[in-house]
């Protein structure tokens, strides 16, 4: 089974630019997720994270640029293809976007019975599995609205995983969430990438859970790549936007206050 | 010139309007015909819909149209009364409730009910990120939320209708039996007398359409909707009264039709 696209990147994204009307959120991007891999998008809120990641799973379209998943032109694919791809990726959104009028082992089903011809019982078993991958055993007859939003995020790691994909997308997996259970989110990220050779892509402004399950990190900043590498390559970076964000412990106000005393009189004659 | 072009950009909008809900009804068509789907799953969600918008209609709207054809009757008495004509009373209700009011008050309970319900869970599943997840998921959203309404809606809204046209004669015969001297049996023969298939299957026809339509603008008005609490709030107000405007601009149209059909026969 040595097709060409085993030996495609799992993504390769080529200077994508993404408009929301007249304005530009992403300037071209270019970069790649390989077999195996996890890759972490940090970047700060309004940096484009969040929208670059909804390119690459298609639900935003690019105006212009290549997104490739495992070698396929996501931008220029027919509905079939995408729904093709879509079967191969699992998404869990940041308020886990778990379907309200289904009950967590329902949704966590919803692919397995939509897209498969398992039979029920198999369905139910492997539903009962991904619940116990994301320690959420016996929760499957709760209501999402019954789960507290740490662990709506886990049972949505357990439908993105319930077809088994290729690759993983996780939006924000432990913003909004208290110290502990964001450690469990990591620890859960982490025995995933050691159990099964998924390529992850992981978008998040937590910089301690970025450094502890990345194997490589690209930093947005408005819309560009500011800095792409190895983590301890990104760590020990001299850039001064890669040092701003990472000492952002530190007082950044103080560098552009100027800046900021601009931005009220700006434009006002 | 100011109100010309105002006139002119609202028609368009109207027309951009109704385009949308027909592309929506037309979409769904193909789902159902056409495209290479697992129809049994999408039955029995048709099913559940049904058994929502439809069966839990049936008490609310039992009551309305009962109360409908009291005071159909009632207020029918005041004019026959004075004519020596009470013994039309039967034929007065079981028409008017037939051809009109049946149709027309199970749609608007119905919009009150369902096509208001509509449009808040799409709208909400468009806020939390779930239309997006069905996507990614690779599930259609009209497949999986829009064709089992349509499927329901065209089954339960006769139904529903037919039920109504019953509950309604039932009102008017407590009147006639009361204040009419009619027994309750002779009430049906003379209703069954007074009543044309016709009758019965115009306001039918018109239900399958209120129901197609009220389907669409909840649908259409969930998905269009914008961020947060307040834009699900907006969608569902405006689905109610778009729903509401077009239902009786429909049975206008219908009954102008039927009016003119009938001058033909």
């Amino acid at each position: 089974m040595a097709e060409p696209d085993a030996v495609a990147p799992a993504i390769a994204v080529k200077d994508v630019r993404l408009q929301y009307g007249d304005r530009e959120v992403l300037h071209g991007l270019t970069f790649e997720v390989r077999h195996g891999e996890t890759v972490v998008v940090i970047g700060g809120s309004g940096s484009g994270k969040s929208t670059l990641l909804r390119t690459l799973v298609g639900l935003e379209r690019p105006s212009s640029g290549e997104v490739r998943i495992k070698g396929l032109d996501i931008t220029k694919a027919s509905a079939r293809e995408m729904d093709a791809i879509r079967k191969k990726i699992g998404l869990a959104f940041q308020g886990g976007a778990l379907i309200g009028s289904l009950s967590v082992g329902e949704n966590i089903a919803l692919p397995l019975v939509e897209h498969t011809d398992l039979e029920p019982t198999t369905i139910e078993v492997m539903v009962r599995i991904k619940l116990e991958q994301v320690g959420l055993s016996g929760f499957e007859k709760y209501s999402p609205a019954e789960l507290s939003g740490g662990m709506k995020k886990r049972a949505a790691f357990a439908r993105a995983m319930s077809m088994d994909p290729e690759i993983l997308f996780f939006d924000e997996p432990s913003a909004g969430l208290d110290p502990i259970t964001a450690a469990g989110i990591d620890e859960l990220i982490l025995n995933l990438k050691k159990a099964y050779s998924m390529s992850i892509v992981v978008v998040t402004h937590e910089l301690a859970s970025a450094f502890l399950i990345a194997d490589r990190i690209i930093l947005i900043n408005r819309g560009n790549i500011v800095a792409m590498g190895p983590v301890e390559e990104v760590r020990n970076s001299k850039d001064p936007l890669v040092r701003q964000f990472l000492d952002r412990v530190a007082d950044s106000d103080q560098d552009d206050q100027v800046d900021h005393l601009r931005m009220f009189t700006e434009g006002i004659d | 010139m100011q109100f010309v072009a105002e006139v002119g950009a609202a028609t368009e909008r109207s027309v951009a309007y109704v385009g949308g809900l027909a592309q929506l009804f037309g979409k769904s068509l193909w789902v159902l015909f056409a495209s290479p789907l697992k129809r049994g799953r999408l039955l029995h969600r048709a099913l559940h819909q049904a058994m929502i918008a439809g069966v839990g209609a049936i008490p609310i709207i039992s009551l309305i149209t009962f109360f409908v054809g009291v005071i159909i009757a009632l207020q029918g008495a005041y004019e026959l009364q004075r004519l020596g004509a009470m013994q039309l009373v039967a034929s007065l209700v079981s028409i008017s409730i037939t051809r009109e009011l049946g149709p027309l008050v199970t749609a608007i309970v119905v919009i009150g009910r369902s096509g208001s319900a509509f449009a808040a869970e799409i709208g909400t599943m468009r806020v939390t990120e779930e239309l997006d997840a069905l996507e990614t998921m690779a599930l259609d959203p009209i497949a999986f939320l829009v064709v089992p309404k349509f499927l329901a809606m065209a089954v339960m809204m006769p139904c529903l209708a037919i039920w109504a046209d019953f509950m309604g004669v039932l009102g008017g015969s407590v009147f006639g039996v009361i204040g009419a001297n009619f027994t309750f049996a002779s009430y049906l023969n003379a209703t069954r007398d007074a009543l044309l298939m016709r009758d019965v299957t115009t306001g039918i026809v018109k239900s399958l359409v209120f129901g197609l339509v009220i389907t669409a603008v909840g649908c259409q008005e969930g998905f269009s909707t914008s961020t947060g609490a307040e834009g699900v709030g907006r969608s569902t107000t405006s689905a109610v009264v778009v729903s509401i405007l077009l239902v009786i601009l429909i049975d206008l149209v219908f009954t102008t039709l039927f009016y003119v059909a009938r001058g033909v026969a």
